[in-house]
């Protein structure tokens, strides 16, 4: 029953994966692009971890994609482009990397031994406990480092966008 | 939360074959598009893949008893990951715009001033 789960949520995610990236329309990519981030949440709920699916769906699908309709919509995309459109070059050139790339990762998952399973002894070591404790202990340092690099990233992008330079 | 006895049947390695399908869908993307926007979107479609892979084998070594402390170091790396993916999109996005203002496009085709 889990893995008819997990497999419908993959096959979700690897669908709107595809749309996002094939689709002519922007915010089409978006839209499907929502739609993936929320299928995987559903991946990381599935897996036990409760806390990243909840940050997956505010941060992903709740700030950074509100951030890209934004840019789409004020950038007023009058003309759009298909995949493949670079030329025979570009599309030869970018299906052997695919398939040497993405075939290489999935063979190696596949090689792997599954027989270790899945078993979660500790049943919640992904709640937010275990999380705020490792957050505000261990990677405290990280933890703190990461808020000036979002300040860091905030003045970068005013003084990237302001109109008068 | 869910229950122990829940997560059997979904081997770690399905979750990484996963990671992998779409680290290549992210792939194509960067590749053969030329809308700016959408070759972002596909970056952000690497990085989830990325998340992916840790919580495959975070969900692993949370299986074996003595490693919990590295299955929830896996999970501080995804946090990580998705606040970082936050930061750049902030600025790639701003780059955007400023490329827009610049050029009257977001075809990474005409972006090339600093053609040799």
């Amino acid at each position: 029953m889990t893995a008819l789960i997990f497999l419908t949520a993959a096959a979700i995610a690897i669908i709107f994966a595809v749309v996002a990236v094939v689709h002519r329309s922007p915010i089409m990519n978006v839209l499907a692009l929502v739609g993936m981030f929320l299928a995987i949440a559903m991946v990381f709920a599935i897996i036990g971890m409760d806390f990243l699916a909840a940050i997956q769906v505010i941060v992903y699908s709740g700030a950074i994609l509100v951030l890209f309709l934004f840019a789409i919509m004020l950038l007023d995309l009058r003309r759009v482009e298909g995949i493949g459109e670079g030329g025979v070059f570009q599309l030869l050139l970018g299906c052997i990397a695919v398939i040497g790339l993405g075939g290489a990762v999935v063979f190696a998952a596949a090689r792997l031994s599954p027989e270790t399973g899945a078993w979660v002894t500790g049943a919640e070591y992904g709640t937010a406990y275990p999380i705020g404790r490792a957050l505000t202990g261990s990677h405290l340092f990280a933890f703190e480092f990461v808020s000036v690099v979002l300040a860091a990233a905030i003045i970068a992008a005013v003084y990237l966008a302001r109109r008068d330079r | 939360m869910m229950n122990a006895d829940l997560l059997i049947s979904v081997p770690y390695t399905w979750v990484l074959a996963l990671s992998g399908v779409l680290l290549a869908i992210g792939i194509l993307g960067v590749l053969l598009r030329r809308n700016a926007i959408t070759i972002f979107l596909s970056l952000e479609i690497m990085l989830n893949s990325g998340t992916l892979a840790f919580a495959a084998f975070a969900m692993h070594f949370a299986a074996i008893p003595g490693m919990e402390a590295t299955a929830l170091n896996g999970q501080m790396f995804i946090f990580f990951i998705i606040a970082i993916a936050a930061a750049e999109a902030a600025v790639g996005l701003a780059l955007f715009i400023a490329l827009h203002r610049l050029k009257g496009s977001i075809d990474v085709d005409r972006a090339n001033i600093l053609r040799w």
